[in-house]
């Protein structure tokens, strides 16, 4: 398979690629077009906006009517071939089997450590076919994994466009724009359209903890269904948002991130500075009735040995978001762990953080408390809050399970 | 001079003697550094050989020097910069090229213009040696143990290696194991397929070793060379302005600060011994000085074999120094040019033209050099590593015009059909020219002037035996408590009041300065006086 040319930038002289230093997903004119902040980070080899207009307009837009982001970035694999469900359920934590062609499963899979390496989601194309996409590359463990499973496994991160459609109004947007029967779609359903000639994949799926979809569309027609989809939202608060509105979305919605909650475990370089499902409260996602898949024996071994984290989220008293503190046992107490993400919660109004807690220490889920350091013109402030174990994810709406969603 | 006394006295003016000699001054010692040479630095000088040029005549780059040292003795206020430059380029024979670049993005595409398996190992890759870094790098600001010795400092060292071993986890563990004899083609095999991605990282596991890439030990010796940082960012390579003797200059100003001395153009004859003591040394030119402790900063084998008398010496240590592994293997071209070259395939505006460049594409090619030299010929298709710093440093040549630096590999110090000549030493120049010709047109007709070195001129000029650039090999039977070799490695020699600073010591060859800080560490302790060399600033 040659895979070279699909990674090139300047195709007249591939050598200095290095010229184009970052990547232009098929959506960005269209985000050059209404952005005014001109603020962009990277993702990988591209870059994606951190806000177009106003971080709290475009947060709202998801939590309120209809936020579009563009998830181009997402390392994409296609797997195929006859063992693609034997290779799959040997690499991830989670019985793919389970996983029926038309749905979509989040899972994690790990190293032979039992550390996990990322967390993704699996597309059940069609029978035996996959689409696995996770926000680091894959590559590499995906092609140690294949090690004597008869597979293809192709990239796609470069071919497949993608935008997640966020919002209470995402719905009757997708319905406005002709995709007949959306409302039917079950929450993690997968469908196909016909989209002008091109096949148009939406998935019911999202990382904002709300109802929302996500679209999948080859490069080429990306712009007509950009078009498209900003047509039909403009009576629903259709807005385009960056990665800033979105990180506030998530963590209301609980989920973590890599880089940020867990360090993936093939980067990693400290020991036991990487984390197991369980210790990132997913051990929901392993399935030890499955004879064998990669970290079972050290999964196993954790689950009757006990794990060294444990991931919690915490309502904190105050208003003050806890960024980079630390979580004590009892007011001035012992450390006994950090917060790894915090914010501010409009919609819950709640402030809320995701943390990670050393278990080799002594805690009391009772007396949890946080020290934040924050600043106000030069001076800093040193606040200690008392901090409750949550077990439901902090922004947790109806309508991200009912189908079909109300027509709004 | 003849009568004076010093406290200490450092043979040698090589940047481990300096910094030795200015930690001791610091703590209010009287010390002088004796150097044969008209000039200092050792492998670390600067000189102008051709009006207005400015050759690093030895080392070129700059990654290794502990930062602890360069703060510790002010080397910022005595004129010392370290700028880093950008990546390396491997040309290919068919007219193309693999560059590093420093942003990771761009060096994923261009790894994966060759093999998309590689480009994604590149994580894996430096997670693995950033791992291998993080257990080494603490130890170079420290005395390596003497695991045989019952002292409570001896098992203090050995506990805190043992943590950092366990520190790596169970699975690594292993790895470890494997790691230190692993060959740099079988360790880069366990994450590259594509030969000339592996050829262009072996490179850093051959440099001045006698081995070759498919040789057992290469592995660490790569990183050696990845375990220095600029600035935190480990693995980056710097140039200092106004060339590597910039760094012996700032310590020698540092030096002189604290008070030292510095003597040069005469070199120590013969270390002194009285009555199992040093008494001081006797100079070539005929003079004596005395002093209470004497350190080296020559490597091992020139110190116990020549500078020694060996009835002064057990036994032991004498057929240990005949032993330790010092062989030469490399050669250095410094070029004068009148203009930029051209290299066919690579842009002149290309960032990676201000890296350095190497014009073997394949891992046999490179084994093949290795058989040159095994053989007793210098490589006819030699391993270079060529930098033009002039594009990073503006002072080391008039505007427009351009030094070059080739560090060759393999260059025997001696050769099967007989000594060198000069005539052989100007056909090996030739040899090295003409493979660069073969990628650079223009190259030829602007050179101005050459200086080759072999081994022999390394030797005669930097004292360094057979011309080993590190003070002696890097395979782990010459390290931590092996070096130089077992029961000498906490920089004591076998007299009393003698002592060892040079790159022959912990932690090893290039420009670091560790020896010669963690020398003066110890002697302090000797002396019952105050320590003055800083403890390492930590990864974590
Ligand atoms: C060609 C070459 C290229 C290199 N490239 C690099 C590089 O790019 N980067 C890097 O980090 N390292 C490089 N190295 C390695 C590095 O330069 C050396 O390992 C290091 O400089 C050695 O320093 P030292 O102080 O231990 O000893 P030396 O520099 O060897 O110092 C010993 C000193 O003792 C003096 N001396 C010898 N005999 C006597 C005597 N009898 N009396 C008085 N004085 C005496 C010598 O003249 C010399 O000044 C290179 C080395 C060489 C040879």
């Amino acid at each position: 398979m040659n895979h070279t040319e699909q990674d090139l930038v300047t195709e007249d002289s591939p050598r200095d690629h290095y010229k184009a230093l970052v990547k232009r997903s098929p959506f960005y004119e269209k985000q050059v077009a209404l952005s005014n902040t001109n603020k962009w980070h990277r993702w990988k080899a591209y870059t994606v906006a951190d806000e177009i207009e106003c971080m709290e307009q475009e947060y709202f837009a998801v939590r309120n009517s209809c936020g579009v982001f563009d998830v181009t970035p997402m390392s994409k694999y296609r797997i195929g071939g006859p063992d693609a469900e034997a290779f799959m359920n040997r690499l991830v934590t989670r019985d793919v089997r389970k996983i029926k062609p038309g749905r979509v499963g989040y899972t994690v899979w790990c190293n032979d450590q039992g550390k996990v390496i990322d967390d993704g989601t699996i597309f059940h194309l069609e029978q035996g076919v996959y689409l696995l996409c996770a926000q680091e590359r894959q590559y590499d463990w995906l092609m140690l994994s294949a090690l004597g499973f008869d597979v293809e496994i192709s990239e796609e991160t470069n071919n497949i466009a993608c935008l997640a459609v966020q919002g209470p109004t995402s719905c009757a947007t997708l319905k406005a724009m002709g995709l007949a029967g959306i409302e039917g779609m079950k929450p993690f359903g997968l469908t196909h359209f016909d989209f002008g000639g091109a096949k148009l994949m939406v998935s019911r799926t999202g990382f904002t903890g709300d109802l929302g979809y996500e679209l999948w569309i080859d490069f080429d027609s990306a712009e007509a269904l950009w078009d498209a989809l900003f047509e039909a939202g403009k009576d629903r608060g259709i807005r385009a948002i960056g990665g800033d509105a979105l990180e506030l979305a998530r963590i209301e919605a609980g989920f973590i991130l890599g880089g940020v909650d867990f360090v993936p475990a093939n980067q990693c370089v400290r020991l036991h500075h990487d984390r197991s499902p369980f210790e990132l409260d997913l051990g929901w996602l392993v399935d030890f009735s499955k004879e064998s898949f990669t970290g079972r024996t050290a999964l196993l071994r954790e689950k009757q040995e006990g794990s060294r984290y444990r991931l919690v989220k915490l309502n904190i008293e105050g208003n003050k978001p806890a960024h980079n503190a630390y979580v004590m046992n009892g007011k001035g107490g012992k450390t006994i762990g950090a917060v790894s993400s915090a914010a501010w919660s409009p919609v819950a109004k709640a402030n809320v953080a995701l943390a990670s807690l050393d278990l080799t220490k002594r805690i009391n889920d009772n007396n949890i408390w946080v020290e934040i350091f924050y600043q106000k013109e030069l001076k800093w402030h040193r606040k200690w809050a008392r901090a409750e174990i949550v077990k439901d994810p902090f922004w947790n709406p109806e309508r991200k399970r009912v189908t079909p969603p109300a027509d709004v | 001079m003849g009568k004076q006394h010093y406290d200490a006295l450092v043979i040698g003016a090589g940047h481990n003697g300096l910094t030795n000699a200015a930690f001791l001054a610091k703590s209010g010692l009287k010390v002088l550094v004796v150097e044969k040479n008209p000039y200092i630095g050792g492998a670390s000088v600067s000189r102008e050989l051709y009006e207005n040029w400015t050759y690093s005549n030895c080392s070129y780059v700059c990654s290794l020097f502990r930062p602890e040292i360069y703060r510790e003795l002010n080397l910022a206020k005595h004129g010392l910069q370290v700028t880093p430059f950008g990546g390396s380029v491997t040309f290919t024979r068919d007219g193309n090229f693999l560059g590093s670049y420093p942003d990771p993005e761009v060096m994923y595409r261009e790894v994966a213009r060759f093999s998309k398996r590689d480009a994604n190992a590149l994580e894996r890759y430096h997670a693995d040696t950033a791992k291998w870094c993080r257990l080494i790098r603490p130890f170079l600001m420290r005395t390596p143990p003497d695991p045989t010795s019952f002292r409570p400092k001896d098992w203090r060292e050995l506990a805190f290696l043992l943590k950092k071993f366990h520190g790596l986890g169970e699975e690594q563990i292993y790895e470890f194991m494997r790691f230190f004899t692993l060959s740099v083609a079988e360790f880069l095999g366990d994450y590259f397929e594509s030969d000339l991605v592996k050829a262009h990282f072996s490179g850093s596991g051959i440099i001045g070793t006698g081995l070759g890439p498919f040789s057992p030990g290469t592995a660490y010796v790569l990183l050696h060379h990845y375990m220095g940082d600029v600035d935190g960012n480990i693995g980056t390579w710097g140039i200092a302005r106004g060339g590597m003797g910039a760094i012996a200059k700032a310590l020698a100003g540092s030096l002189r600060e604290f008070g030292g001395e510095i003597l040069t153009g005469d070199g120590v004859e013969r270390i002194l011994v009285k009555d199992g003591r040093v008494t001081g040394v006797a100079l070539e030119s005929g003079a004596e000085i005395s002093a209470d402790n004497v350190v080296s900063n020559v490597d091992a084998k020139r110190t116990f074999l020549k500078l020694m008398d060996e009835k002064d010496l057990p036994a032991q240590v004498i057929d240990k120094a005949r032993n330790f592994k010092i062989r030469g293997s490399s050669g250095k071209l410094n070029i004068a040019l009148d203009g930029l070259p051209t290299f066919t395939g690579l842009s002149k505006d290309n960032p990676l033209y201000k890296g350095d460049f190497h014009f073997s594409d394949s891992l046999e090619r490179i084994e093949r050099a290795y058989d040159d030299w095994k053989a007793g010929m210098w490589s006819r298709d030699p391993y270079l590593d060529m930098l033009i710093p002039t594009l990073t440093d503006p002072t080391m040549a008039p505007p427009g015009k351009h030094m070059m630096s080739v560090f060759v590999q393999y260059c025997p110090a001696k050769l099967a059909d007989g000594d060198w000549t000069d005539d052989k030493v100007r056909a090996f120049g030739d040899t090295v020219i003409d493979q660069m010709a073969e990628y650079s047109p223009d190259l030829k007709d602007l050179i101005l002037h050459a200086e080759v070195r072999t081994p022999r001129e390394i030797e005669a000029e930097v004292g360094l035996t057979e011309g080993n650039i590190f003070q002696g090999e890097l395979t782990l039977d010459q390290l931590l408590f092996n070096r130089p070799f077992p029961g000498y490695a906490q920089y004591r020699g076998p007299v009393k009041g003698m002592y060892m600073c040079g790159s022959s010591t912990h932690p090893g060859g290039g420009v670091m300065a560790a020896p010669g800080a963690n020398a003066a560490r110890e002697m302090l302790a000797d002396l019952k006086r105050d320590n003055t060399v800083p403890e390492d600033f930590g990864d974590d």
